[in-house]
């Protein structure tokens, strides 16, 4: 096996890369791939709790990059699937405790062993973000509709050509189509005119991405949400596949079932 | 545009961010590009005669990549002669 690294960045917090990360390894893992994530927050871990593997932690990244332990003790395996494992980013520490140089020597270790790695990265531009796209083949670049979002996603963009990351493709998470139709929310063309990349997803807004980050039980899991596919056919689509993007206007099946739009 | 002819606000967010962007890519802020026209300007008139007051510069965007547009109207030569 060898593994492609794929990084999830955004220049803004907030967007959803925590939760896309969560979603698109559980969807992988469950396609029979081996996934390993990686928490590139240091500091301010959340993929643990977004994935609900908290309590499962012993070591993790800054221990593996420290020599406390080997590798393989500091990947949490998820029970729900065969081969889905989580490396945790240390919360007492911070981002200096690892170098982007750790990154490419832990991941070069990995690569032979799974199919995928995902980091997730942190916000911002500084070293958290440098370390999580320096082992990157692929980045993806994460934004909402919103104005302050596409700016710093253009910055992300700028920043990753420049480090010969590039191109990078674009995830437009968190699109709520009946603003888009009243005119108050950049629409896909919208977003995609500005920032001028390919794009690999597009995400509804889903108040079942809350409840399955309550539960600590990723969205792909039960599926059947619009969200939830979403995240699905991204992981599809880095899978070589050819998957149309959601019609964002037809209601979800929950919707239908209930009788409402 | 609605009823009372403003424009919905995903026209005002876009618009805004195309000018931001061009900004923040290029790194070149309004004032920047008044003193480049205002050198233009003073160079090209050198060689020759242009309309001063008709000078447009703009950054034009190809992509992800920007380019610098001059429109300079020229001063026609047979008006002068006379």
């Amino acid at each position: 096996m060898t593994a492609k690294v794929v990084t999830i960045t955004s220049g803004k917090g907030g967007v959803g890369k925590t939760t896309s990360v969560a979603n698109i390894a559980v969807a992988l893992a469950a396609r029979g791939q081996k996934v390993t994530c990686i928490d590139g927050d240091i500091g301010l871990r959340n993929l643990d709790v977004v994935l609900g593997l908290e309590n499962r932690i012993v070591y993790d990244l800054v221990d593996v990059v420290e020599g406390r332990c080997r590798l393989r003790q500091a990947m949490i395996r998820d029970k729900r699937l065969p081969e889905l494992y989580l490396i945790p980013a240390a919360q007492t520490r911070d981002k200096s405790a690892v170098s982007p140089s750790d990154m490419i020597n832990l991941c070069n270790e990995l690569r032979s062993e799974v199919d995928w790695i995902l980091i997730d990265s942190p916000a911002g531009i500084e070293r958290g973000f440098k370390n999580s796209i320096a082992a990157a083949d692929k980045v993806l670049v994460m934004t909402n509709p919103e104005i302050s979002a596409v700016r710093d996603a253009d910055r992300v963009i700028g920043l990753l050509d420049a480090e010969e990351k590039g191109p990078a493709s674009l995830v437009i998470n968190r699109l709520n189509p009946a603003l888009i139709k009243r005119g108050d929310m950049l629409s896909v063309d919208d977003v995609l005119d500005l920032l001028a990349i390919d794009l690999i997803g597009i995400v509804p807004e889903d108040e079942n991405v809350l409840v399955a980050s309550n539960r600590g039980q990723p969205l792909v899991l039960d599926s059947k949400n619009r969200a939830g596919q979403a995240f699905e056919n991204i992981a599809r689509r880095l899978l070589g596949e050819q998957v149309p993007f959601m019609d964002l206007d037809a209601p979800g099946l929950w919707q239908r079932l209930l009788g409402r739009k | 545009m609605n009823l009372f002819g403003r424009k919905k606000s995903a026209y005002n967010a876009k618009e805004r961010l195309q000018l931001v962007l061009i900004h923040d890519r290029t790194d070149l802020n309004p004032g920047e590009l008044e003193a480049l026209k205002d050198d233009l300007i003073v160079t090209i008139s050198r060689h020759v005669d242009i309309e001063p007051s008709g000078v447009v510069i703009n950054v034009a965007q190809d992509g992800r990549s920007q380019r610098l547009v001059a429109d300079i109207p020229l001063r026609s030569a047979n008006r002068r002669r006379r």
